[in-house]
């Protein structure tokens, strides 16, 4: 007997992200990369041409990844592979579902192709994540049908403290809505700029109604022990790993800390011996054209 | 320090064990989704509790893998010494309970998505093969309603997310359900083991913890209990 089934549900959409919790997912440009991270036990990779380091070394516009290179990555490794669209580029997202891949990101790390408008992504099957520097931000595109959150950080920078900003800022202004009482609610939504449905939903769970992973500037395996401890449910890492002197070593080590954020003895441990770290750009030097979190609306 | 597990709400105190002399629990906790299993086990009696590390294992009375990434599990139970002390548990008879990358980690092989064996750290304790992703990529993944004997109150709704299924089961393995999802162009693509149990060992490629339906849970633990699976 054939039963019935449902595809692209909500709950099916969300439920991928549920599983990545307390996981790595590791940007990468080569199918070695990505077994290498799959080796190193990463729960996802991200398919892309270039890390967000090289995309603000380069120049240029930055946009969705060669199809041929994206089959390449998916062929290599047995876990999920994400790529990345456009903000507003939905095409671009119609192709990458097209290809099979498993989850888009809408990223402020490529181009963006509309100044006003983020993808419906409602209409797709394909599960999203997007970044956010704040709650509003965060509900804004979980309105607009993300199944995940990413606080943006500052991509290719590996600088968390732009990370740290953001994912203080999100679960801060969860914290602060749990505080408000129901009628303080319809303001506080049209202060965040977000349906005050979804307000009202994330006052009463204490938390966003999609997993939180964080992003943009993690390089050590500290860093992402530092943003779990601040309340992501996992890590996205960039250009921290592969800029790094041994990539091996350190997406192991990084890994590790996030399964252990909690024991210093661990992340000690895992910290020893890793080689160079990726250089890193201080946020004062870095001219306000060049950042890349303001991007998106 | 923080001692979140990850989703947890960042509001309010965690949710509580509940009171009373209910079965300990352990929920593997090196990824995945640990919170559901916590809070559905809670809910059914048991003391819940996240494992990470070979010493808590030994006030268990069960053990639940979670889903997540089988390879990632797998690997961080190898480098942090869980393998081995698990692997002796579950061989002197602790129950246990699998879902989607816990099925696959009970498992005797697993299969990757070229047919072949995937090489990846398991723990062999159930006489199953496990095929990885088989229904297809996230797309693919979806929502249907199993019929499973013993388990009453009608069909259970069931969520399959990127989800295998077992392709091989060995003669003291009881399959418990199946499901025959239609391909993409609507066409039955034959019976597929999702749910199965071996003494105390009980595996399904679905994740009843996304569902709040507690009977899979209410079973297992009952079964705890009363000392048999």
């Amino acid at each position: 007997m054939t039963e019935q089934t449902q595809v692209g549900t909500a709950r099916v959409k969300r439920g991928l992200a549920e599983m990545l919790k307390g996981g790595v997912i590791m940007d990468v440009v080569t199918p070695d990369q990505a077994k290498m991270a799959e080796e190193a036990g990463a729960v996802a990779v991200m398919a892309l041409e270039r890390v967000p380091a090289d995309i603000r070394r380069d120049g240029g516009v930055a946009r969705m990844s060669d199809p041929d290179m994206i089959d390449g990555i998916v062929a290599a490794v047995s876990i999920p592979v994400m790529a990345k669209a456009r903000i507003g580029h939905f095409a671009e997202a119609q192709v990458l579902q097209a290809l099979g891949v498993d989850y888009v990101d809408e990223s402020e790390v490529l181009t963006p192709a509309d100044e006003a408008h983020h993808i419906d992504k409602h209409a797709f099957t394909v599960p999203f994540v997007c970044g956010a520097t704040n709650l509003g931000e965060a509900l804004r595109r979980i309105s607009e049908g993300a199944a995940m959150v990413r606080s943006k950080g500052e991509a290719g920078t590996g600088n968390v403290v732009e990370a740290v900003r953001h994912m203080r800022a999100i679960t801060g202004g969860i914290r602060r809505l749990a505080t408000l009482g129901g009628d303080e609610l319809y303001a506080e939504a049209k202060e965040l700029r977000a349906p005050v449905d979804l307000v009202r939903e994330v006052a009463a769970a204490g938390r966003l109604p999609v997993v939180l992973f964080t992003a943009g500037g993690i390089a050590t395996p500290a860093d992402a022990a530092l943003m779990m401890q601040l309340g992501a449910d996992g890590v996205f890492v960039g250009s921290g790993v592969f800029k790094s002197g041994d990539p091996a070593k350190r997406a192991r080590a990084i890994v590790e800390a996030t399964t252990y954020f909690n024991d210093p003895d661990v992340v000690a441990k895992v910290s020893r011996g890793l080689g160079e770290a990726m250089v890193g750009i201080n946020l004062d030097t870095l001219d306000p054209s060049q950042r890349l979190a303001t991007r998106g609306w | 320090m923080s001692h979140r597990v990850p989703g947890e709400p960042l509001v309010g105190r965690r949710a509580a064990d509940p009171p009373g002399a209910g079965p300990v629990v352990g929920v593997l906790a090196l990824q995945g989704d640990v919170l559901e299993h916590l809070r559905i086990l809670r809910a059914v009696g048991a003391r819940a509790v996240a494992v990470k590390r070979p010493e808590e294992l030994g006030a268990l009375d069960g053990l639940v893998i979670p889903g997540g990434e089988s390879t990632t599990i797998g690997k961080l139970a190898e480098m942090y010494g869980l393998m081995h002390p698990l692997r002796g548990l579950l061989a002197d008879g602790l129950p246990a309970f699998g879902t989607c990358a816990g099925a696959i980690l009970l498992g005797r092989v697993a299969l990757g998505n070229d047919g072949q064996p995937s090489g990846q750290p398991l723990l062999g304790v159930m006489d199953t093969v496990v095929r990885r992703n088989a229904f297809g990529r996230q797309v693919d993944s979806f929502e249907a309603d199993l019929d499973i004997p013993g388990v009453d109150g009608g069909p259970l709704h069931a969520v399959f997310i990127r989800a295998p299924w077992i392709e091989e089961t060995g003669p003291d393995v009881e399959v418990l359900a199946t499901v025959d999802p239609p391909d993409r162009e609507g066409r039955p693509t034959g019976d597929k083991v999702v749910l199965a149990r071996q003494g105390r060992i009980l595996a399904s490629a679905f994740h009843p913890e996304l569902t709040g339906d507690d009977r899979l849970h209410r079973l297992f633990v009952e079964a705890i209990i009363e000392g048999e699976v």
